[in-house]
């Protein structure tokens, strides 16, 4: 058993302003606890989440791997990235935080370098200008609003996932069913050569929810 | 939190402007160093994934003089400990980072680096 981080030092204050976690978040940590052993084998040398929120997922994956690793969170909310700072030190992760949208300040440096990167993004359906107005305004209205199908953020990460994963890379993403997964798996398999596969699914209240973990075509296995 | 291995990471991605991005220009700085636990395992992983120029050029500029211009082969404890020093344990607090091409300023405050850019910067 990996223990939850602990989160004892973030207040109901801080979850005014930063997305709390929830049964997404959960649902996350328990499939990189059921992938555990193959993240280990993997040995990877840069983890990272876009969206980390409170921190939660990456102090998690930090327990998982150990400190040999390069922890990256990016997230558009600037109280997020002090909360996930905060959790890192609470929980003894070394994490690199950084205030940008999705992957886009890594894009040029860390081009097919990242070998686990994960993303439970704001995937709820909304108007598209709702979700326009939770994107720059930087606050917590940015953890669920994602526009048509829910997709309008995940759809500008799933187009640069490719070009950051390493030849070995896992990407990891939270997927509402009204998502459209069939449709996102089709999509990564015809334009990236990314094979998806759904590793675990939970259904949460009104929500069902799915974790879909990609992996280059032809790499089922860890070498 | 802005410490040198972030920096060595982050490159101006405005619209536009594919080259000569990187690395940031620091100004303003206000430094802060405090002690990392030492990692070789890290480091020497690490390592093939640093721009090492910029690392040493930054270095410099912010006073630190121990890292060789040259990466080298060999990779002894003292060697490892400057490169943990300079890539760990110097935070710069506040400040800004400055886009070498496009002249984009890249504000740092409380020591996270705000890579936002507004709508119409987005490339
Ligand atoms: C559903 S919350 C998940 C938070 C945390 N990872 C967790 O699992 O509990 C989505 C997070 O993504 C962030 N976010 C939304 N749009 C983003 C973007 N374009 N770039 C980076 N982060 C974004 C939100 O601020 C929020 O923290
Ligand atoms: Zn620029």
């Amino acid at each position: 058993m990996i223990p939850t981080p602990d989160t004892s030092h973030l207040t109901a204050r801080d979850y005014e302003q930063v997305y709390e976690p929830a049964e997404d978040t959960f649902l996350l940590l328990d499939a990189l606890e059921a992938d555990a052993d193959r993240l280990k084998e993997l040995n990877p040398t840069i983890c990272l989440e876009v969206g980390s929120g409170s921190g939660c997922v990456t102090s998690f994956i930090g327990g998982i791997l150990g400190p040999s690793v390069l922890y990256l969170c990016t997230d558009i909310n600037p109280h997020a990235c002090r909360c996930t700072y905060l959790t890192g030190v609470q929980n003894k992760v070394n994490i690199h935080v950084i205030n940008g949208s999705l992957a886009a300040p890594l894009q040029s440096r860390l081009s097919h370098k990242i070998d686990v990167i994960l993303f439970n993004p704001p995937y709820v359906p909304t108007t598209e200008d709702e979700a326009n107005v939770a994107q720059s305004s930087r606050n917590i209205g940015g953890s669920w609003s994602g526009g048509s199908d829910g997709m309008q953020v995940t759809n500008m990460l799933l187009d640069s996932v490719a070009n950051l994963l390493s030849p070995k890379g896992h990407f990891y993403l939270v997927v509402l069913k009204q998502n459209n997964i069939s449709r996102i798996l089709q999509h990564m398999d015809e334009l990236y050569h990314l094979e998806g596969e759904i590793v675990l699914q939970r259904r949460a209240g009104r929500e069902h929810l799915f974790i879909v973990r990609f992996i280059r075509q032809g790499r089922s296995t860890v070498e | 939190m802005v410490r040198l291995l972030t920096h060595n990471i982050l490159a101006c991605h405005a619209k536009d402007c594919n080259t000569n991005n990187f690395p940031l220009e620091f100004k303003d700085v206000q430094l802060e160093i405090r002690e990392a636990e030492f990692n070789p395992e890290f480091l020497k992983g690490f390592l093939p994934k640093l721009e090492w120029k910029a690392l040493v050029d930054t270095a410099i500029q912010l006073g630190d003089t121990s890292l060789p211009l040259e990466q080298p082969e060999m990779l002894d404890d003292e060697f490892l400990k400057n490169l943990h020093h300079v890539l760990l344990e110097i935070h710069v607090e506040e400040g800004s980072m400055t886009c070498p091409n496009c002249k984009h300023v890249y504000p740092i405050s409380n020591g996270i680096p705000n890579m936002l850019l507004a709508e119409h910067e987005i490339g």
